[in-house]
């Protein structure tokens, strides 16, 4: 029994070697064709024209502003909600607020999206500042909940140590506490980049998809997700593998995330 | 002149009684010792001093606890109580800061900006806790590597760094080894000089070594306070006798 | 000594008061942005759940969301079925039988994390690359499956190991000493003790895949239709394309003609999430309780 155990826990082994696999086989002979430099740096994306254009640098910006705006939305009300929760909630509102912050934490993406084009385009339109907005609320949760545990994982002997001072309560939370939580707390942020990074349906309903480099928040974006799924319906042959070349960028992106991620996480520990 | 007043001090953690009837001075240039088995109320009563029992929840007092004429209770800010009363834990606790940050910390706390003084003051006060030598080269590096018994060192330099009036000691060498430990005593003894201490101990050679005054404490009872001295050699109560003789705690 | 004390001045109040009015500010503004969310979709929404919406067959005109209900239940039970087994099986093997540190389970710890971190839209790529198009099976029922399954058996995975980890050996020393067999131990007393926490776990992957979209387009397809085999039911066609409350309404945007059916299906959707958060945190509570 014990190998069958053994088969069963190497199954996401093999799940990541497959994935790894076969992005990179169908993804990288594109990257061969079009030109490694001309795909990652290009400014057009044009399929349709003859030669077809196929540089993603559009989209990689895209992915980063609308990613740097979710950050500018979410981290500070994020961080501060997991201070609110971890050391000023009284006991009774914590009961509320936690099935709360895991409530927004299990909103489906297209719902979110729903909410977005209702309420944002219209302002807004379709642009970075909407996709933003929409990110930054959709990765709340997910730093709240992690930062919260960080903060929680500070010992008590800090904290009293700051009263004993004479320092006050949130003097003695943002001077001392979260100093001492700043690695997992950076973390919290770091996953929510990844969160951002990835999120593909709700950032399609506001974003406006445009593949152009914008030159303000309030132009629209198309981020490398939202290009994948827009295309993938009719693609076919090179701008096919093009489009899996995206994900295969987005793929690189995202483990380097991860790596950040871990790489903070054991400093914690 | 007494520093301390204490008054008929009683203190419930809900429905349990941990100070009964406690009332006791502490004078400036003295060290006064707390001492009884675990549990007797001696921490309780150091954590009324300074109010850190407000972090207990359902923690309820009566009678006064007066800082030279002051109720702590009512006449102060909680955070000017603190600044006026240093405590020093059990276990060391320097903040994962660097050595400096961790003596600037309370003054920086208390509004001094001033570089030129908040270097003075980190000097001062980590000579008067006899740690200079030992840091001065390592000041901007995380207080989390020194050894136990200078992070103690740190801590108690870390409390003299906002002028304190008095200082308060949970038990401060219950984690650290023998020479550690008589580091501090002696460290302490040189203090007194300038501060109404008061200590919390477990260890009665300890109190006889360094303290002026002794309370003997049993199940939240004061039940003797005298000169140290009388305590150890001629106590008046027989369960003062029993302790500190051995027989039990 | 002449005694230099600081004076007594409360420069930081103010500090005081700044700090805990934001730290309140971005709760309340966190509390806000739930509440209007949910207030918005339900407000939308809420005209118009008719009867129409849950007719047996999709049309045009009745925009019926049960075909993809249907489906997306289905989806979740074969998702789970496969998914749960294998996690399982990993989180005893972590759990139970490797030796701490080893490589091998270093190894396995770090494919998980990597899997964790992978966004479901390259789970689709995946799924569309490899079991749509290398295997042949062709947007389908089973294809999404597959996909969701690799999806969410880290999470499964995590919360399964910790469960296990959370039984006190003390149970699994009373079971030895009994005579009982390493095998007859863990099925019988430590997973028994772990359930709770294992199905903490199946909760909140049940929400994932009741969530996703990204993965599920280019791998189930968006077929609005009911994935029963021409027999009927129970009878499943698992090569059918068939799509989830998710891919449901995010294929209506795309025809631009159904927002307000898409908000009645979104009302749906938020239900049925906020039912399996209720449950997870039911469950959560019971973990609780059976540690302390």
């Amino acid at each position: 029994m014990r190998a069958v155990f053994f088969l069963t826990a190497l199954v996401s082994v093999l799940a990541v070697l497959l994935i790894s696999l076969f992005l990179l086989v169908n993804g990288l002979p594109a990257l061969a064709k079009i030109g490694p430099l001309e795909f990652l740096l290009g400014r057009e994306w044009s399929p349709s024209d003859v030669p077809p254009l196929f540089g993603i640098l559009p989209m990689i910006a895209g992915s980063f502003y609308v990613t740097a705006t979710a950050l500018a939305v979410g981290a500070p009300i994020g961080l501060l909600a997991a201070v609110f929760l971890a050391r000023v909630c009284p006991p009774a509102l914590y009961r509320l607020l936690k099935p709360g912050v895991n409530l927004l934490a299990g909103i489906p993406s297209v719902v979110y999206g729903y909410f977005g084009m209702a309420v944002l385009v219209p302002h807004l339109r379709g642009s970075i500042l909407s996709a933003g907005i929409l990110l930054g609320v959709m990765i709340l949760p997910t730093m709240t909940t992690l930062a919260e545990s960080a903060l929680r994982s500070v010992p008590e002997s800090y904290y009293e140590g700051s009263l004993a001072l004479g320092a006050g309560h949130y003097r003695s939370v943002f001077r001392v506490l979260i100093p001492a939580a700043r690695s997992g707390m950076l973390a919290a942020v770091v996953l929510g980049v990844g969160r951002a990074v990835g999120e593909t349906m709700a950032v399609i309903m506001v974003a406006g998809n445009q593949p152009r480099l914008p030159h303000s928040i309030f132009q629209g974006v198309r981020t490398m997700t939202a290009n994948i799924v827009i295309e993938m319906g009719y693609a076919a042959e090179l701008h096919r593998e093009a489009l899996i070349a995206t994900g295969v960028v987005l793929f690189v992106f995202i483990l380097l995330i991860n790596l950040c991620f871990s790489a903070l996480n054991r400093g914690n520990t | 002149m007494n520093v301390f007043d204490i008054q008929e001090l009683n203190l419930w953690y809900g429905k349990f009684q941990a100070l009964k009837d406690v009332s006791l001075t502490a004078a400036d240039a003295e060290i006064t010792a707390l001492i009884g088995p675990s549990g007797c109320g001696k921490s309780t009563l150091l954590k009324t001093l300074n109010r850190m029992n407000d972090l207990t929840p359902d923690c309820r007092i009566t009678g006064s606890v007066r800082l030279r004429g002051q109720d702590v209770y009512a006449d102060l800010p909680v955070n000017e109580l603190r600044r006026r009363v240093g405590m020093v834990f059990q276990k060391p606790n320097p903040f994962p800061m660097s050595v400096y940050d961790n003596i600037a910390f309370g003054p920086r706390t208390h509004g001094v900006k001033s570089r030129l003084a908040l270097d003075e003051t980190v000097e001062k006060s980590l000579r008067s806790a006899a740690i200079w030598d030992e840091v001065k080269d390592r000041l901007r590096k995380s207080a989390l590597g020194l050894s136990g018994g200078q992070q103690q060192r740190l801590c108690i330099a870390r409390a003299l760094a906002v002028t304190p009036e008095v200082l308060l000691l949970d038990e401060p060498t219950s984690a650290l080894d023998p020479i550690s430990t008589g580091k501090i005593e002696e460290l302490l003894l040189t203090l007194k000089k300038n501060y109404c201490i008061i200590i919390v101990t477990h260890n009665m050679q300890q109190a006889t070594r360094i303290s002026d005054k002794t309370a003997f404490f049993l199940l939240g009872e004061m039940v003797e306070y005298d000169n140290t001295e009388k305590i150890f050699s001629l106590p008046r109560d027989k369960r003062t006798e029993d302790y500190v003789t051995g027989r039990f705690g | 000594m002449k005694k230099k004390r600081l004076k007594n001045k409360y420069p930081r109040k103010y500090g005081e008061i700044l700090l805990g009015a934001i730290t309140w500010a971005a709760a309340l503004l966190m509390t806000a942005v739930l509440l209007y969310i949910i207030g918005f979709i339900v407000y939308r929404g809420a005209p118009y759940l008719k009867p129409s919406l849950f007719s047996p067959t999709y049309n045009s005109t009745n925009v019926s969301l049960l075909p993809a209900l249907v489906s997306t239940v289905y989806m979740t039970a074969f998702a789970l079925a496969v998914a749960l087994p294998l996690g399982l099986g990993a989180a005893i093997y972590l759990a139970e039988y490797a030796r701490r540190g080893h490589k091998v389970v270093r190894l396995i710890r770090l494919a998980t994390e990597t899997l964790a971190g992978i966004p479901s839209i390259i789970h689709g790529l995946f799924g569309m690359l490899f079991f749509v198009t290398y295997l042949g099976w062709g947007f389908s029922l089973l294809a999404g499956v597959c996909t969701l399954a690799i999806m969410i058996l880290p999470l499964i995975m995590r919360a399964s190991e910790e469960a296990l980890l959370a039984a006190p050996d003390s149970y699994r020393e009373g079971a030895f000493a009994l005579g009982a067999g390493k095998l007859r131990t863990v099925f019988r007393i430590v997973l028994p003790a772990a359930a709770p926490g294992i199905l903490a776990g199946v909760i909140l992957s049940v929400g994932r895949i009741v969530g996703e979209t990204a993965a599920l387009i280019y791998t189930a397809g968006t077929v609005a239709q009911m994935p029963f085999a021409e027999g009927g039911p129970p009878l499943i066609d698992v090569f059918a394309s068939v799509r989830t409350l998710s891919v449901h309404m995010y294929a209506l945007t795309r025809e631009g003609l159904h927002t307000n059916e898409g908000f009645a299906t979104a009302l749906t959707l938020l239900a049925v999430v906020m039912g399996i958060n209720a449950a997870a945190a039911w469950m959560a509570g019971r973990v609780g309780k059976n540690r302390s």
